[in-house]
């Protein structure tokens, strides 16, 4: 669905991501894990094409550089690590701009566009809250928004930097669920870079683990999430475990 | 592990709107419907106060009168009826046109800066203006014609150069070094403005009365000369007030969303330079209307720029109006200047909105 040809991203002179070739299947979810700057966030944005980047993205077979931004727009949907959420704007408006890749430059939403974009508030259970302005969510609703919105434009491609960075445990875990649901019910391909390497272990197929912008270990979460690799890229010493039910579990070891 | 979706709790989930699911469309009608009231209430104060005691009736048969191949007789007096058609209607209808056109530029340059105290002056239009109007003032007599040329060249040519020195200095499309070069520009050219004011300090009082803003010299002709900018402009902003909506969550969000934000902007900050650049021309530089228009606005709609932009528009030319009823009627027969006027009753006005909006959420 998404594949990386030799991709290299310079900021001036620094090289955030460099040659990275790798692919991701249709309806897999993919993990980026990595200290921070080892790239994850750049890669994202590079696919959503905020970086002029080398090599060749394409999506869905189409080279993402010589796209129109509306057909990108179509088949990738972008959800920031901060996304800006107006604090006056209604949760109605905000969910409607995800429908801005299916209207005309000069057009409004059609009935159609409202009906998703309501059916969407329903399902993530924001239903009755359509007329409330932002500033009056709580965290796990602003990101259960922000997830609506990325779903109104209809894209295969869901890309998410660090989705659950502000929110608590419970509702962490509940917003990877949803995720994980939405994209198994309309057979999405995920990329998201997530920091919890256990939470990345429990809900990506695989993880692909970057280092100062380069691809340093690529493979399924037990192949990846090992003591050495995290040791060697992120310089923390670690224990890995599993838990009863088979789930890999990365947790800090401290030197006594 | 156990997964509590919220999907599956929706059935529990009370929604204000069971079953119909589709969101309700974001309406500007009440708020225009509201504006409209205003707007023909301040026409009607417009033509009727002043010397001559006249009534909107009056002014409406004179209009009728007006209207071609229709045969109508106001039966107003010919002096009633010149003092309607000659003076105070052009001066009416111009006020309307700067009113629109400053709060309409405000409210698009807000958006596309995405920064509240954001006017229609941002980029250096003011400054320009000024320039331009002083350079032809200390030039004498012979050359007043060109007033309103000179100070719209002036606008126009100082938003370019800010655009030109922002795009070169900066990041390609970054509003951050676009807005720091207008106040560059802006300073530069005030300064310049300031020193030709200064050598020729017999013209001090003409050019201060043209910088501080006045409808007095209003015409038909001043009508007609800003009437294709203003409308041109007005059409462009009302066009883009969907995607003013979508700028609000910023350049990268838009892009993503498939918008190409930078050429939106450009487009939008074209339209308001040449609709505000028009408007300066003939009525000099009014300020604050730009500002508390919009946010009233805002702050008494839902903010969306739909509601926004048509909404400053009418009420704007509405403020206008009643704040050059205002000034030439305080002090009849001397007249303020009317943007002492925007400024003395506007900022109260906005300040008793913003309060009366504090006081409502915290409720």
């Amino acid at each position: 669905m998404i594949t990386f040809d030799g991709v290299t991203v310079r900021y001036d002179s620094v090289t955030a991501l460099c040659d990275l070739t790798e692919e991701v299947e249709a309806g897999e979810w993919v993990g980026l894990i990595g200290p921070n700057g080892a790239g994850k966030t750049t890669l994202l944005r590079a696919v959503a094409r905020l970086l002029p980047h080398d090599g060749e993205i394409t999506v869905d077979g189409a080279v993402v550089s010589s796209m129109s931004p509306k057909r990108l727009a179509r088949l990738v949907a972008y959800v920031p690590q901060q996304p800006e959420l107006p604090p006056d704007m209604t949760v109605a408006q905000y969910v409607l701009l995800g429908r801005t890749p299916h209207i005309g430059y000069f057009g409004f939403e059609t009935p159609e566009d409202r009906r998703v974009c309501g059916e969407l508030l329903v399902a993530l259970d924001l239903g009755a809250m359509s007329e409330r302005r932002l500033s009056t969510l709580s965290g796990g609703e602003l990101q259960r928004l922000v997830l609506a919105r990325a779903l109104a434009q209809q894209a295969p491609v869901l890309l998410l930097d660090e989705p659950t960075s502000a929110l608590d445990l419970g509702r962490r875990v509940e917003a990877l669920e949803l995720v994980d649901a939405l994209r198994r019910e309309r057979g999405l391909t995920v990329l998201s870079a997530l920091h919890d390497l256990t939470l990345a272990g429990q809900f990506a197929d695989r993880l692909i683990m970057l280092g100062e912008g380069r691809a340093v270990c690529t493979g399924k979460p037990d192949e990846v999430l090992t003591v050495e690799a995290l040791a060697r890229h992120f310089g923390a010493s670690v224990r890995v475990m599993r838990s009863e039910d088979g789930d890999l579990v990365v947790v800090p070891h401290r030197a006594r | 592990m156990s997964t509590t979706l919220p999907r599956h709790d929706v059935a529990a989930v009370p929604t204000s709107n069971p079953g119909a699911g589709a969101l309700a469309s974001v309406s500007a009608r009440g708020p225009v419907v509201v504006a409209l009231g205003a707007l023909l209430g301040a026409v009607a104060l417009g033509v009727s106060m002043g010397p001559a005691d006249l009534s909107f009736v009056a002014a409406l048969r004179v209009v009728l009168s007006h209207v071609p191949f229709v045969h109508f007789h106001s039966g107003v007096s010919r002096i009633d009826a010149d003092i309607l058609w000659q003076i105070r209607l052009p001066r009416v209808v111009l006020g309307g046109l700067v009113g629109a056109m400053l709060a309409g530029g405000g409210a698009a340059f807000q958006g596309v800066f995405r920064n509240p105290l954001a006017d229609p002056y941002l980029l250096g239009v003011a400054a320009g203006a000024g320039l331009g109007a002083t350079a032809v003032i200390v030039a004498g007599q012979r050359l007043s014609e060109f007033l309103p040329l000179a100070a719209f060249g002036g606008a126009v040519g100082a938003v370019t150069l800010t655009y030109v020195v922002g795009a070169t200095v900066g990041r390609q499309g970054a509003t951050v070094s676009i807005v720091l070069a207008g106040v560059a520009v802006a300073a530069l050219l005030t300064a310049i403005q300031t020193f030709l004011q200064q050598q020729h300090a017999q013209d001090l009082q003409s050019v201060y009365a043209w910088i501080l803003g006045s409808l007095t010299v209003a015409t038909w002709s001043e009508v007609v000369l800003i009437l294709p900018y203003v409308a041109v402009s007005a059409v462009v902003l009302l066009a883009h007030r969907r995607l003013l909506d979508v700028l609000r969550v910023g350049e990268d969000e838009a892009d993503s969303l498939g918008v190409r934000s930078s050429r939106v902007r450009i487009t939008i900050v074209v339209a308001a330079t040449l609709g505000t650049a028009a408007a300066v021309a003939v009525s000099g530089l009014i300020g604050f209307v730009g500002i508390i228009v919009p946010h009233t606005v805002r702050l008494t709609t839902n903010a969306s720029y739909r509601v926004v932009v048509p909404v400053s528009m009418i009420g704007g030319a509405a403020f206008l109006i009643l704040a050059d009823v205002a000034a030439r009627t305080v002090l009849a027969p001397s007249e303020i200047p009317i943007g002492v006027v925007t400024a003395f009753v506007g900022a109260p006005f906005f300040l008793f909105v913003l309060r009366s909006r504090r006081v409502g959420r915290s409720t």
